[in-house]
């Protein structure tokens, strides 16, 4: 049925010290064990990347262009009414269509890219500052403040993230900047978990121990020692985040409660869509292919990371 | 005598909800007694009417006395009523309710057949075609809007095969599109969860043992291994069926589906205030009792674990 080998898991099989050198493998894999060694970090950081992390790399990239010159790329203004081309096909004057309002599809996307991943990595750093020093806090001090500050993280993770910040948004009125709020204020939880379940366990490593008897300050430590430690496992959990953070948004986005007319917002247009949906679906395909693409972009990078530097993360 | 300590213990936890739930409830911008005397009188309310309703409701109290007052009403079964319909907003959340978890029960169905059954066949032909698939499937599932595949399922499903109605609710055949998509927040996870964690357990040392001592290799597959490997996948999916109850929203605007996931977006449109703060305490009272369930299933299936005893539930 299958062979104990397989029972190795991947890390067990790149570790070459750990593999009897019996089969005829064993030779090609000494010259990777030699070459291990001679190898800067860099390099070999740089190979045990796989396909994955390029592809995400790609992907992300691709979006970044988008986003920081998709405004001068478009072709036309992505709010410009064409009244007598309206649901037009892909030409060469609208490269994706237009909408039912004879807006071009392609400027809305590429306006909407700006925005989504803009208010997206935004609020993926945002979060990131407010978890990595509230996990900081809470997993470096311990005791009551640490006792509070896990009893609210469990009542937030007791629900899924998007029932709380819809009712925030929904409380606050609709906007972009009320679903930022709504976001904000319940995702930076997971980032606080896992960053306090890491200070814990450093905490008590012995250099930590030398370096307090070295007479170092606590905002000494935390800066210098314990916040490098943390990083692989943050820029793992950074990557995650902005795929989700895209998915989420978009989805407010697609309810009405993001991004208001006309701004073009890829949920929004999604919605927008709708009522086309048997005459003309790629008014939403077009949307969704690109908002699941670039969600796909981070993911992989973001798992592909996360196998490479190998953090316990989620 | 555990199950007792267990439920006992879930009184903090709801009530922090219920603080939660409190809060939102200030978030409102303007003054709320301004707002319920507007929904009162016909034009813009009189300065006399918005100070007698701040008196009626306890508004001109400090917040920790408005708060037990409020508690008191939770308890007693008053929960407000809802600007938009002028109903009891929990007769109203209780009566949408079936229809939600109806439709999450059948997505959790779906999740827990299909992703533990691709996982763990993904884990023990590693590297076959079928964990090719199973991991492009949960990757791509996860990058995928849910409300965004709904809608090309109705595309296909609904307009060019005409194979199952497009929107609303009544026949079994209504539910399967919604469920189909709403499956898709939980299974790409739990199905790489699976694979995972059968690979992790498929190295113990108590598998080489079963093994060197001649058991059947389907039967240390199915009794010893499978049984470890599903301990954070029940966890998972228990906790997931409380994603898919709150998930359900957004889906059950696509398909027009009456649950109250869709009755709290058609809440917030109207910014009717009562309901989105009842919703959030009515499905935080339920996920409560689901996590309790959780622990009572992992109790069955791992005999070191028991109900007093404080476990991490962090996987």
């Amino acid at each position: 049925m299958f062979k104990s080998s397989e029972f190795k898991s991947k890390e067990l099989e790149a570790d070459a010290t750990t593999q009897p050198m019996s089969d005829t493998g064993s030779l090609e894999r000494h010259a990777r064990f030699s070459r291990h060694q001679r190898d800067s970090k860099r390099t070999r950081f740089l190979r045990q990347c796989g396909w994955d992390i390029y592809l995400g790399a790609l992907i992300i990239g691709v979006c970044l262009v988008a986003a920081l010159f998709g405004p001068n790329l478009a072709p036309h203004d992505p709010a410009m009414l064409h009244p007598r081309d309206r649901l037009a096909p892909p030409s060469l004057t609208y490269p994706l269509g237009t909408d039912n309002l004879g807006r071009d599809i392609a400027s809305r996307m590429l306006h909407g890219a700006r925005l989504s991943l803009g208010i997206a990595s935004l609020t993926a750093l945002l979060i990131m500052m407010i978890g990595v020093s509230v996990g900081l806090v809470s997993g470096y001090l311990g005791g009551l403040v640490d006792d509070i500050i896990m009893r609210v993280v469990d009542t937030l993770l007791a629900f899924p993230s998007l029932i709380i910040s819809l009712a925030i948004i929904g409380m606050l009125g609709p906007g972009m900047v009320h679903a930022v709020i709504g976001l904000l204020s319940v995702w930076w939880v997971s980032y606080a978990r896992v960053v306090r379940g890491l200070v814990l366990s450093l905490k008590t490593q012995p250099y930590i121990e030398s370096v307090r008897a070295l007479g170092a300050s606590d905002a000494r430590i935390v800066i210098k020692h314990i916040l490098p430690q943390i990083i692989p496992a943050v820029l793992v959990l950074l990557s995650l985040e902005i795929g989700q953070l895209i998915l989420a948004l978009a989805g407010l986005g697609f309810l009405g409660l993001g991004a208001q007319p006309p701004t073009a917002e890829w949920g929004a247009m999604i919605n927008d869509g709708r009522r086309f949906l048997q005459s003309a679906p790629q008014l939403m395909i077009i949307p969704g292919v690109v908002i699941g693409g670039c969600v796909l972009g981070f993911n992989l990078l973001g798992d592909g990371l996360r196998d490479v530097l190998d953090t316990k993360s989620t | 005598m555990a199950f007792v300590t267990r439920l006992l213990q879930l009184i903090p936890v709801w009530l922090a909800i219920s603080l939660l739930a409190f809060g939102l409830g200030h978030l409102t911008p303007g003054d709320p007694a301004r707002l319920v005397a507007a929904q009162l009188s016909d034009g813009p309310p009189s300065n006399e009417l918005v100070a007698r309703v701040r008196t009626e409701l306890g508004l001109d109290k400090p917040l920790p006395i408005q708060y037990v007052y409020w508690l008191g009403n939770i308890v007693q079964g008053d929960w407000g009523t809802s600007f938009r319909t002028g109903n009891a907003v929990l007769t109203e959340l209780v009566r949408r309710f079936p229809a939600t978890l109806r439709l999450a029960a059948l997505a959790f169905v779906i999740s827990v057949v299909v992703a533990p059954t691709l996982g763990v066949l993904a884990a023990l032909y590693k590297g076959s075609v079928i964990d090719q698939f199973s991991r492009l499937l949960a990757l791509v599932g996860a990058s995928l809007p849910s409300f965004w595949l709904a809608f090309m399922l109705i595309i296909v499903f609904s307009v060019n095969l005409k194979w199952l109605p497009v929107s609303g609710q009544g026949s079994w055949q209504h539910l399967i599109l919604p469920a189909t998509s709403l499956s898709l927040i939980s299974l790409p996870s739990l199905m790489r969860l699976t694979r995972s964690s059968l690979l992790d357990v498929l190295q113990e040392d108590y598998l080489r043992t079963a093994q060197a001592k001649g058991l059947r290799q389907r039967w240390v597959i199915l009794k010893h291994a499978l049984r470890n490997a599903f301990i954070p996948v029940v966890t998972v999916a228990g906790m997931s069926l409380g994603h898919l109850l709150g998930g359900a929203a957004i889906i059950e605007i696509v398909f027009a589906y009456p649950g109250v996931g869709k009755f709290l977006i058609d809440s917030i449109g109207n910014r009717d205030y009562p309901v989105i703060q009842a919703y959030v305490l009515f499905l935080g009272t339920i996920f409560v009792v689901i996590n309790l369930l959780i622990d009572v299933v992992y109790t069955l299936l791992d005999p070191r674990i028991s109900l007093d005893q404080k476990h991490a539930q962090h996987v």
